[in-house]
């Protein structure tokens, strides 16, 4: 049966859909990606779409629940390189993906996530410096 | 019948005008060539093709030239009138014979003119297609402004064919040119109703999802107005009173800067 491969680099997961993408593999896509975030505590989750040219709302409701998913162990998506066909019918189907990041390709797509994680790093230092202070 | 036809050529171009002419002969000589009785009121036969193509050729120079459509019609019904004046002046004795022709030719002249009015109306609707698709095509310019940074204007009237249109040059753009910021200025749409709101925020909405920021500007006055009393939510898009700071506001985000330069005045 079909897979696609998740692939590991540093922190992040990385995630190329080269093929149409049916019900069945996304579902098999879905619990994959979450078992594996899980597994490698990866801080951030980047989808690449750039091939896919035809969704449904199924897909889109896919994309968002692994978002939602991911969030919950703590780990930031990012869709990169959507197509502009693809953009329209998510709009048009009603499923503008609330909560998912997204980037024009790889390379922004990898930097929004490092600034991210940059940040909740940053976050969690002051409120460290600050619990510091306050025992003081 | 035919020879009562084949003097037509001098009586028709009453109207003059060396083109008309030409026109007219055109025109006759096919009708006369094909007519044969037997298919005589039978437009859909073959041997008529010929002269409705003719027709139809006259009607569409006519439709893109600008005549009205009295003046087209007047085209075919003053060829009636002069074919009904030869058959009065050839059939003279037999009065049931004159009556039963010039029915005849009644019958035939009127669906030769619907045939011409249906051509000439095609037309005008060509012209007028031709003239909305290059509408559309002109409106719709995508600006790079910056690197990186895209401005689309817009001018006129947001409809939902439009705005399509619009989304897709807007979205092709950004993949064309990888930009991250897309500055969409309503200044020239004269208003803002709860549809072209809607059609507004899906194209932002899309911008977002190809994963660059879209940010509207251009709001004048007015349509704030409009747009808070009818209660629609733009609280999550960015927007901006003029283009200048909505610009100024994309480069910040870029982490760029614009500074005066200190001029040495040493020339």
């Amino acid at each position: 049966m079909d897979k696609i491969p998740i692939l590991r680099m540093g922190a992040f997961l990385l995630v190329t859909i080269q093929v149409d993408l049916y019900d069945r593999l996304a579902l098999n896509l879905e619990a994959d990606l979450v078992q594996m975030v899980n597994k490698t505590n990866a801080k951030g989750v980047l989808i690449d779409i750039s091939a896919v040219s035809i969704v449904d709302s199924f897909m889109g409701r896919i994309i968002g629940n692994i978002a939602s998913m991911s969030k919950i162990l703590d780990a930031e998506t990012v869709v990169v390189g959507m197509q502009p066909a693809v953009a329209i019918t998510l709009i048009e189907l009603g499923l503008p993906l609330k909560g998912v990041h997204t980037a024009l390709d790889m390379e922004k797509g990898m930097n929004l996530l490092k600034s991210m994680i940059n940040e909740t790093e940053e976050d969690a230092d002051e409120d460290q410096t600050e619990n510091d202070f306050i025992a003081e | 019948m035919k020879n009562q036809l084949t003097d037509e050529g001098l009586r028709e171009d009453l109207i003059s005008n060396d083109e008309l002419r030409s026109q007219s002969e055109e025109l006759i000589t096919a009708l006369v060539s094909n007519l044969s009785t037997e298919n005589f009121t039978n437009l859909d036969s073959d041997e008529w093709s010929p002269v409705i193509e003719i027709l139809g050729g006259i009607a569409i120079t006519r439709a893109r030239q600008g005549f009205s459509p009295r003046e087209t019609g007047n085209f075919v019904f003053t060829l009636k009138e002069a074919i009904l004046d030869v058959l009065q002046q050839e059939i003279t004795n037999d009065p049931m014979a004159l009556f039963t022709e010039s029915q005849k030719i009644n019958r035939i002249m009127d669906s030769l003119s619907v045939v011409t009015f249906e051509t000439f109306i095609k037309g005008r609707e060509e012209v007028i297609l031709r003239q909305t698709d290059e509408i559309t095509e002109i409106s719709t310019p995508v600006i790079r402004v910056w690197d990186g940074i895209l401005a689309l204007p817009i001018i006129g009237t947001l409809d939902s064919a439009r705005t399509q249109i619009v989304m897709e040059n807007l979205l092709q753009e950004i993949v064309e040119t990888g930009s991250s910021i897309a500055i969409l200025d309503i200044s020239g749409v004269p208003a803002v109703d709860s549809l072209v709101a809607q059609h507004l925020i899906k194209t932002v909405s899309a911008t977002r999802l190809m994963g660059a920021e879209c940010i509207i500007s251009g709001i004048r006055p007015e349509i704030a107005q409009t747009v808070v009393h009818l209660g629609i939510d733009l609280s999550n898009i960015i927007t901006k009173a003029t283009l200048a700071s909505a610009l100024a506001y994309s480069f910040k985000v870029m982490r760029l800067e614009v500074k005066k330069i200190n001029t040495v005045t040493k020339f």
